[in-house]
């Protein structure tokens, strides 16, 4: 270990050194062997080769989106397209992306190691859950290719219900189904981290990255079924008239608005805890440190997701909802804004006294943190009920969104997937154009989302086709953005693809990382552990790292 | 506001030149615009401070200069700060935000009342002179206006960036929003709830004018009958007055200085007969039902279009007795339709 | 590098013995943490389940709230002698079922099968019932949409002995809101008909299982966790039933 350096990447010999021939991809051969499999490794890469796909369908609405914006009038698609973008985008990136992303290709893969097993408590159900995903994202394909939707990703009613004429029943049924993954996926985490713990991982020695995931599960498990009973009623309601969600036959649209947002609220903090469970591995690693407070980090998961279910009202402040329970509602916003902040005070006092290297897992770590504390702080202002007035429906919102979104999550994404991508396919990638892509990204993010803060207070309504003149400039600023975010995105995919066979052998712990998953081959064996390990060591124990590896010095020689 | 007005002044100027900050053109946007800038200062300072930490600490711990890291568990003292601080902030933004909130949907008591239907996709107002405007409100300086809003179809929402009010306009039930203009000129007027197709078309504009301006325009543009007049109509034309005639043997109650009274229903509970009463009651007769008095007022539902209950309702608010009512029951036949909106009535 | 833990023990995988059963899963250490994860996931799903109904209810106390008398009359127009059989029959079909899963952890295979078979039978009589009652809905013209009829809520039958209407006239715009209460009741009977059509599914799976002898031998897990699914069908019915059928009921009507 040079002192030198500035990096701690590890890598054996790459003369002498080879990928371990028994592993969990050569395991079995074919395609059948990996479209019915029980591995939870399999089923995460099937995952990660399918979110990759949709992510990039989604990609590809928002060029086009940001296209049409680069003017004031509506000129390169009709309107009723341009609706149709929107929704899709939303869509897809929320329910098939977004919510899968890290704990269906992360979770999968990571969690059963972390804890010392062998696979999840029900691998068939975690089969079934990436083959739900499937049908429900053929479901919205073929929504798309008949015509698309456009009642928004919101499926607000009554517009839904009765005033297209699009293919909404069966976007919201491909909704559906996939709602069913994500409640399978979580039920198995939770089970799994239940039960499953090897001998002497107390929960306070897990990974925090398993304490989010084990977070972001609850709310899957008890949030999905109301979004899936609610999609039932506009299916409902649809086809058959009930009138649940019709005035004029005694139904209240509002209704619709809080069985929707009882869940879509929820979803949020679905989409960004696995996020920041992967920040907690990544800035420990190349800080050399355990998390600054683990405790109150893995506590404010949990805090996160009981207060989440409990603020879902404040989607709806300037609907006509009571003024009394408005306040209720902001303040519990309040509350739930505050575990955040705690665990990015966290991380950051992590970086303090530690051995901090640069690595692309490092750079995403960082982007998040920045992003995500703008992201955050501007759901204060959303959360404040006389400033939302003026802010919501508008591009502020969008905005908002999108940083923790995507300069929250997705880069946590990012960063997760090149931090554990040694260890899922035993390769390196090349690191300085990962270095490149993630500046790109950042500043491509920053410069495309920026701006539509100034456009969200201007009074810029969001889903808007075509805007008045004054906007342009901001648009146009944020399309140039736009373009350098896509080729951030796109690099990965290229260098990640080259590095399956031309990447450098990356050994068992390329970034000498604690954590049970760094302590077995790149790629892991089937069974993940030859015999399952006794733990008797603290999460993030570098000290215990540095001892073991002398050991092994000395008596493997 | 404690920073010198001066200095307010140049800075919203400043901002409001620079097309990257909205005119403040209502007497609520200033105290919107303060909270804002409370925020943006917050984010500003939590964002550099975290920034500085993590810059700082990067450069100061980087490997080269720090190869072994000390193992540190964490400090009471600190995760008790860094909750302390943001929560004592963020309840300070909940308390003014509260308060701006109440401020904007707590309409004064002198507030003229403007209607506004939305549908897709386009605003229709409504004075009560009886002015009818489409896609456009216009509306004097000094004086504070509520709207009053429905939709006849989907969600929508209005909003007026530059007054820093909006509303979601919702079908089934009256919303409201209320402002006061500061100064002459025009400003957008945006749906900001996707409904549809041409839901970037549903824009608008209001037109401050001062007072002199605004009345020369009322006089100018109104149809001749007020929306209590066409009420009237309505009333006689559907039949209303057969029941409400104001008779002491008549099937239904007396309705002249019904609004903003205190009414006692059937079921016992007691409720103030406001603008959204008058329409349910319209629509939801039984549920309405007045202490004393059988339920059997046939519903209207599908047969008076938005606007038509607007009418009624303007009618109603000003009712103060029966006379007219009277005077019109041998002549309950009008020779003018109620208004319709095609497709949305029963004929 | 060597994965250590490999390189310390991989001579010895060769020589563990270890008597397995059948259905033991590999991926759990023991046969117990195998048969606690199951029952768990179960109870978690279950939670889902009630998450699930619970939309529904919530929508179901919403309106009843707004529209009281039509919701009385409407649930006036089901009939309580064929929801109470029907009750009776889930009861007996959740006692049939317990009694399997008693059959079974006994070994007993023949008893398991017959409960098993009896809790098909009452499960079938249960959906019988339920389709003599959609079927009445539907020649009434109760279900809700373009040929909902309101008519007998706003012109009641007479009771030919007293010589006044059976029931409370509703004026025209209440009755109007017992199309909600209707949507309402096949949203929720429906979905709960749905959820025992996929129990019975699921029983006449078990069934021909048990009967190749699959659980009596020790491995009664599937049978107790189905014994959880089937239990909490029975136990929405339980809320269904009240909430549906006995809204204000007088003894006499």
């Amino acid at each position: 270990m040079s002192t030198t350096s500035t990096t701690i990447v590890n890598l054996p010999d790459q003369r002498t050194a080879t990928i371990p021939k028994k592993n969990y991809i050569t395991a079995e051969d074919g395609l059948l062997s990996w479209l019915l499999t029980g591995d939870h490794k399999r089923i995460a890469m099937l995952y990660l080769v399918s979110i990759t796909f949709f992510f990039f369908i989604g990609g590809a609405f928002a060029g086009l989106i940001r296209l049409e914006l680069l003017t004031p009038q509506p000129d390169l698609v009709a309107s009723d397209t341009y609706n149709k973008l929107f929704s899709m985008h939303g869509i897809v990136m929320v329910f098939l992306f977004l919510v899968p992303s890290v704990p269906a290709t992360l979770g999968n893969f990571l969690i059963p190691i972390m804890i010392g097993a062998k696979d999840l408590a029900f691998p068939k159900i975690n089969l079934l859950s990436w083959y739900l995903y499937m049908a429900g994202g053929l479901f919205t394909l073929a929504a798309l290719v008949l015509g698309g939707v456009d009642t928004g990703w919101t499926f607000t009613t009554p517009l839904s219900t009765h005033y297209l004429n699009t293919h909404v029943v069966t976007a919201g049924l491909g909704v559906f189904i996939i709602g069913f993954s994500s409640i399978f996926t979580g039920l198995n985490f939770i089970v799994t981290i239940h039960r499953m713990r090897a001998p002497g991982m107390t929960w306070f020695r897990m990974p925090l990255f398993v304490w989010s995931n084990y977070a972001a599960s609850i709310l899957m498990v008890l949030g999905t079924p109301v979004l899936a009973i609610t999609l039932v009623l506009v299916v409902l309601e649809r086809t058959i008239h009930i009138g649940v969600f019709d005035p004029t036959l005694g139904g209240d649209p509002l209704l619709f608005q809080h069985l929707f947002w009882f869940y879509s609220h929820p979803a949020v903090y679905i989409m960004i805890l696995p996020g920041m469970g992967v920040i907690s591995e990544v800035i420990s690693t190349f800080s050399r440190k355990r998390v600054f407070g683990y405790t109150a980090v893995a506590f404010s998961s949990v805090a996160i997701a009981v207060f989440g279910f409990f603020v879902w009202e404040h989607h709806m402040f300037i609907m006509g909802v009571s003024n009394y329970s408005a306040l209720v509602f902001s303040l519990l916003t309040m509350l739930v804004a505050v575990p955040s902040a705690i665990k990015v005070f966290n991380w950051a006092f992590t970086l303090q006294k530690g051995s901090i290297t640069f690595e692309t897992p490092m750079l995403y770590a960082f982007a998040f943190i920045g992003l995500f504390t703008i992201g955050g702080l501007t759901g204060v202002f959303l959360g404040s009920l006389g400033m939302d007035i003026h802010l919501t429906e508008t591009y502020f919102i969008v905005a908002h969104f999108h940083y923790v979104m995507v300069g929250g999550m997705l880069m946590a994404f990012m960063s997760g997937v090149h931090f554990w991508w040694p260890k899922m396919v035993g390769r390196m990638y090349p690191e300085s154009l990962s270095k490149l892509s993630a500046v790109t990204s950042f500043i491509g993010f920053n410069l495309t989302f920026m701006p539509q803060f100034i456009l969200g207070y201007l009074g810029m309504p969001r889903r808007y086709h075509s805007y008045p003149a004054e906007y342009q400039v901001l648009n146009v600023l944020s399309t140039a953005g736009a373009t350098v975010l896509g080729i951030g995105f796109l690099l990965p995919l290229i260098y990640l693809a080259w590095s399956l066979k031309y990447g450098a052998i990356a050994g068992n712990n390329p970034w000498q990382a604690t954590g049970l998953e760094w302590q077995i081959q790149s790629p892991p064996l089937t069974e993940n552990f030859i015999e399952t390990p006794i733990v008797d060591y603290e999460a993030y124990d570098y000290e215990w790292l540095a001892h073991k590896t002398e050991q092994e010095v000395t008596t493997v020689g | 506001m404690h920073i010198s007005p001066v200095l307010w002044q140049f800075l919203v100027k400043w901002l409001t030149n620079s097309a990257l900050f909205p005119r403040e053109a209502s007497t609520i946007a200033p105290y919107a615009d303060a909270l804002y800038f409370f925020l943006l200062l917050i984010t500003i300072v939590g964002l550099v401070l975290v920034g500085a930490l993590v810059f700082g600490f990067s450069v100061r711990y980087r490997k080269e200069r720090n190869p072994v890291a000390t193992q540190v568990e964490g400090s009471t003292l600190l995760e008790a700060t860094w909750t302390i601080i943001p929560l004592a902030l963020f309840l300070i933004v909940f308390v003014w935000g509260a308060l701006l909130y109440f401020r904007i949907y707590s309409p004064p008591t002198n507030a003229t009342n403007i209607y506004v239907v939305g549908k897709q996709w386009m605003w229709k107002a409504e004075h009560p002179g009886g002015q009818h405007e489409i896609n456009a409100l216009h509306v004097p300086t000094g004086q504070p206006i509520q709207l009053t809003m429905i939709s006849q179809d989907v969600f929508h929402s209005f909003s007026i960036p530059d007054f820093r009010v909006k509303r979601e306009v919702i079908p089934g039930r009256y919303s409201t929003v209320w402002f006061e203009a500061t100064t002459p000129g025009t400003y957008h007027i945006f749906c900001t709830q996707y409904c549809g197709t041409k839901h970037s078309g549903m824009i608008g504009e209001v037109t401050v004018l001062s007072p002199e301006d605004y009345k020369k325009w009322t006089e100018g543009s109104t149809s001749g009958m007020s929306l209590a007049q066409n009420g009237e109509r309505l009333f006689a034309s559907m039949g209303c007055n057969a029941c409400h005639s104001g008779n002491a043997a008549a099937r239904g109650p007396s309705l002249a200085g019904v609004y903003g009274s205190k009414l006692r229903l059937s079921n016992g509970s007691e409720v103030l007969v406001n603008e959204a009463f008058l329409r349910d009651a319209i629509l939801n007769p039984s549920q309405h039902a007045m202490a004393g008095y059988a339920p059997i007022m046939p519903t209207y539902q599908g047969q008076i279009s938005e606007e038509g209950l607007i009418d009624l309702v303007e009618y109603l608010k000003a009712l103060k007795t029966n006379y007219r009512v009277q005077q019109t029951l041998t002549t309950s036949e009008s020779n003018q339709a109620a208004p319709m909106t095609p497709g949305v009535v029963k004929p | 590098m060597d994965n250590t833990i490999v390189a310390t023990h991989d001579t010895h995988a060769e020589e563990h013995h270890h008597v397995s059963l059948p259905q033991h899963r590999h991926h759990f250490e023991t046969e117990q943490q195998q048969r606690e994860a199951g029952t768990f996931g179960m109870w978690l799903f279950l939670l889902t389940e009630i998450m699930f109904f619970g939309g529904l209810f919530f929508a179901y106390l919403l309106y009843r709230n707004w529209y009281n008398p039509a919701f009385v009359a409407a649930s006036n127009q089901l009939s309580i002698p064929l929801g109470t059989v029907n009750t009776a029959v889930l009861i007996s079909s959740g006692f049939f079922m317990a009694l399997g899963v008693w059959a079974a952890e006994v070994r007993k295979k023949g008893l398991l099968v017959i409960f098993l078979i009896l809790t098909i039978i009452s499960g079938c009589v249960f959906l019988g019932v339920k389709y003599f009652e959609y079927k009445e809905k539907w020649e009434k013209h109760h279900i809700p949409g373009a040929s909902f009829d309101i008519s007998e809520f706003v012109n009641p039958p007479l009771n030919p002995k007293t010589g006044k209407p059976i029931e409370e006239p509703l004026a025209p715009d209440m009755a109007q809101k017992t199309q909600v209460f209707f949507s309402l009741y096949f949203a929720m009977t429906g979905m709960h008909a749905l959820h025992m059509i996929i129990g019975i599914v699921l029983l006449f799976w078990l069934t021909w299982r048990a009967h190749r002898g699959e659980f009596s031998s020790g491995y009664v897990a599937p049978i107790e966790n189905f014994g959880l699914y089937w239990h909490f069908v029975d136990i929405v019915w339980i809320f269904l039933f009240p909430l549906l059928y006995l809204i204000n009921r007088h003894p006499g009507t």
